[in-house]
């Protein structure tokens, strides 16, 4: 075959976006520049995020990053499938939960009371975890100082999340103890899987190694527990990196006008490699009930294989597979919440037209101000100092009064709290606090009861039924 | 030898007395207070709830719309990129903003000083302030490389009348003289910014070349000259009597609070209403600027007494 029929043959099997990548080289060039393009572009699907992180430190080329080692198959373990009873049987029994343990993982401070009012100043009263196996379990919700919490309330009763952070041994002081004293707080459950157990910190072991080589199988494993020994006690499934900072009120905004039954997953979504595009790993992504269960089907059925390193990309092919759909996580605004990388680079950075993350994302990427929503959900290679820093901006600082200009619209069926009566004797922050608290749980039991009504569920699955055809149709 | 070390005695000496002698110099109050109605109470707290839910409705909204406050913003060519943030951030929420160079620059949009020497540019600056306020009642100066949150700043000042005389800040003592931190921003009301623009024209009380025998730090100066009027520096702390306003970046602030308190590192760091905050680069800024004015948990909200609108033309916030 001539080169010049190589290059024809190239040019006409290739689809959008392969097809827009090699369009700057035009109709007559030599056929190994195709194929070093696109190579390029599509470069080793091993490192997705590891490369991305290189060009957000380096200079970016004006073309694409250099050919590297392409995507392989693992060769061991083909064919098999993973037995969650196999790999969990004796392992991660339920530990009794003394007043020792618990003292000794709150770090040092006395157990927990539901809805503790600490001393003035302190967030929401003490720590308040139970632990249950190796979860820790979020007794009530966090209030912030002199707010009305009755509709974050309800959300934290409405949706439930189990947040589950990947992490290993090696990060736990370095890394996974921050998530632990941030973000993480917000969640209904949060379980921090390892390869390793950990009995104080703790985490759960998931019988792999460490490495990026092992990230799918610690993903399918801790996805197989958290069904199985948290299945009953949230709604929504969320996975995220010990790097990533992740604002939970906000996730269960967008959940909100979603059921756990429909098979949707939500993260930063991508486009190459998958039909309808696949989540990012780093940006953390969250899983209905339902699209938990078709995944471990998946594995059960052999339908789903683990012989690729690639978690995010894998878990997005399973998914797909399962008929799970990739959903829209944006605002009303059209505006990302999942975010890949750290705010100062989505905020101020300029990503080099001949960047591939523009090819990667399965929406136009906006820079500047309008690259993130108000109510953004979630961001990536988060330090531990950073980390602090947005759980201030996020749940502390504020500007009195500030009238947003972003009003961001109630999910459905949540009623907006009545205005709080202006002759209310309030003479105490602390006042407000406890009346807001007891107001929010009266009405957060009314509305899970509501929830439970056979016909709201219905008039919800018809709504989100229309919604994912609209989904389709785009 | 000998001589050696009787001229080394001498040196120490000597020394040894000037030392004892300029300590007696700082030491020495101006004393002179107007008889004026004094403030003597250092600390000073943004309005309770309490307070605030006693006045009516139409009332408060009045006052949203009527605290004024003229930002005086000190920038240089040196600083360029901190006067391109500031103009692109903070400085969007004053109701003005009147940026100040030592000297003129392409691209800087400024008013020039032609001045090199700072505490007399400050010194400019706020007299020029005081002929162009319109009918500004509060002031606040502060480096470009400072960031203001002007809203909390104005919850501060809400129940304050301007008539009296206000110095607030970041309150800090050096051995006598209390005085408010440059860094950290500051905040006069119209009397005190009157009767500081008139002793200005004291060459006694309020000398351009300072009042110590060596260089004071231009705040200071501007304690030791408001001092003369009568007008007393005050510690801008909010109801559980955390201070507003903060001469390091909110990282080095965390950072602290984490070494002191690891356990409750963000509770016991910054108030949630702070006003400002000094040592962020261009970028930081941008970030701040997202945390204050836009990033926040859904569900959560507040019931506040004043309302502020979003300015004109802006996105970022």
């Amino acid at each position: 075959m001539s080169d010049l029929q190589k290059s024809l043959r190239i040019r006409e099997s290739l689809l959008p976006p392969a097809s827009d990548v090699i369009k700057r080289l035009g109709p007559g060039a030599v056929a190994a520049s195709y194929i070093q393009l696109l190579d390029a572009a599509y470069d080793t699907v091993e490192d997705g995020d590891e490369l991305m992180a290189k060009f957000i430190n380096t200079l970016q080329d004006p073309g694409y990053p250099p050919l590297r080692k392409s995507h392989h198959k693992r060769k061991e373990k083909e064919g098999t499938y993973f037995h969650p009873e196999e790999a969990f049987g004796e392992r991660n029994r339920r530990r009794d939960t003394s007043a020792d343990e618990l003292a000794s993982f709150i770090t040092g401070e006395s157990c927990c009371e539901s809805a503790g009012r600490g001393a003035p100043g302190e967030v929401g009263g003490h720590q308040n975890w139970k632990v249950e196996g190796s979860a820790l379990i979020n007794l009530s919700h966090r209030h912030l100082t002199g707010e009305d919490s009755r509709m974050a309330d309800e959300l934290y009763h409405k949706v439930r999340i189990l947040c589950w952070v990947m992490t290993g041994p090696a990060n736990l002081q370095k890394k996974a103890r921050h998530v632990k004293a941030t973000w993480s707080r917000h969640c209904n459950l949060v379980v921090f899987m390892s390869s390793e157990e950990d009995r104080d910190f703790p985490t759960v072991g998931l019988g792999t190694g460490e490495g990026r080589d092992q990230l799918y199988w610690k993903t399918i494993r801790a996805f197989h527990y958290v069904l199985k020994n948290h299945g009953n006690e949230a709604d929504w499934f969320l996975k995220a990196d010990d790097d990533t900072f992740v604002v939970v009120d906000n996730l269960r905004w967008v959940l909100a006008n979603h059921t756990p039954e429909e098979p949707v997953y939500f993260g930063k979504r991508f486009k190459p490699y998958a039909k309808q595009g696949y989540m990012s790993g780093g940006a953390g992504y969250v899983l209905s009930k339902e699209a938990l269960r078709r995944f471990v089907e998946g594995f059960r059925t052999k339908v789903c294989t683990h012989t690729t390193p690639v978690e995010d990309l894998a878990l997005g092919q399973c998914l797909e597979k399962m008929g799970v759909l990739a959903g829209d996580s944006r605002d009303t605004l059209h505006r990302e919440t999942f975010h890949p990388f750290v705010p100062e680079h989505h905020l101020t950075g300029k990503f080099s037209k001949s960047f591939w993350y523009w090819n990667y994302c399965y929406y136009p990427i906006v820079e500047g101000p309008q690259c993130c929503s108000d109510l953004a959900i979630s961001f990536h290679y988060v330090d531990a100092e950073l980390m602090y820093l947005l759980e201030y901006y996020t749940y502390h600082l504020r500007a009195y009064g500030y009238h947003h200009r972003y009003q961001a619209p109630l999910p459905e069926g949540m009623d907006k709290p009545p205005d709080v009566k202006k002759d209310r004797p309030v003479s105490e922050i602390a006042g407000v606090e406890a009346a807001a608290v007891v107001k929010g749980e009266e009405k957060a039991n009314k509305t899970e009861q509501a929830g439970r009504d056979k016909q709201a569920s219905e008039k919800n699955r018809t709504h989100n039924q229309t919604e994912v055809s609209k989904e389709k149709r785009q | 030898m000998v001589s050696e070390g009787s001229a080394f005695m001498k040196g120490m000496m000597l020394g040894g007395l000037f030392c004892l002698l300029l300590s007696l110099l700082e030491s020495l109050s101006p004393g002179q207070q107007s008889s004026a109605e004094l403030h003597h109470h250092h600390h000073i707290k943004a309005p309770s709830k309490a307070v605030l839910q006693k006045l009516p409705e139409n009332l408060k909204l009045e006052l949203s719309q009527k605290i004024g406050v003229y930002c005086a913003i000190m920038v240089q060519p040196k600083i360029l990129t901190f006067w391109a943030s500031a103009k692109d951030t903070w400085s969007k929420h004053c109701d003005k903003a009147e940026f100040y160079t030592s000297e003129s620059a392409k691209v800087l949009e400024a008013v020039d000083l032609q001045e090199k020497d700072e505490w007399l540019r400050v010194r400019k600056a706020l007299t020029h302030a005081y002929h162009h306020r319109g009918d500004m009642r509060w002031f606040f100066i502060a480096r470009a490389t400072t960031f203001a949150i002007i809203e909390n700043l104005k919850y501060l000042l809400l129940d304050k009348d301007p008539s009296q005389p206000f110095y607030i800040g970041r309150a800090v003592k050096s051995g006598e003289l209390e005085y408010v931190e440059y860094d950290g921003g500051i905040a006069l009301s119209f009397e005190a910014l009157r009767q500081l623009v008139e002793v200005f024209q004291d060459k006694q009380k309020c000398p351009e070349g300072g009042n110590a025998l060596w260089k004071l730090s231009l705040d200071k100066e501007l304690a030791l000259c408001l001092k003369y009027t009568g007008v007393f520096a005050e510690n801008g702390e909010d109801f559980q009597g955390k201070g507003l306003f903060n001469s390091k970046s909110v990282s080095a602030l965390i950072s602290d609070s984490r070494a002191k308190n690891p356990l409750h590192a963000i509770e016991s760091c910054c108030s949630d209403l702070a006003i400002t905050f000094k040592g962020m680069s261009p970028n930081q800024m941008q970030v701040l600027m997202y945390g204050v004015y836009r990033l926040r948990p859904y569900g959560h909200i507040f019931h506040d007494s004043l309302v502020f609108l979003p300015p004109e033309g802006s996105d970022n916030d």
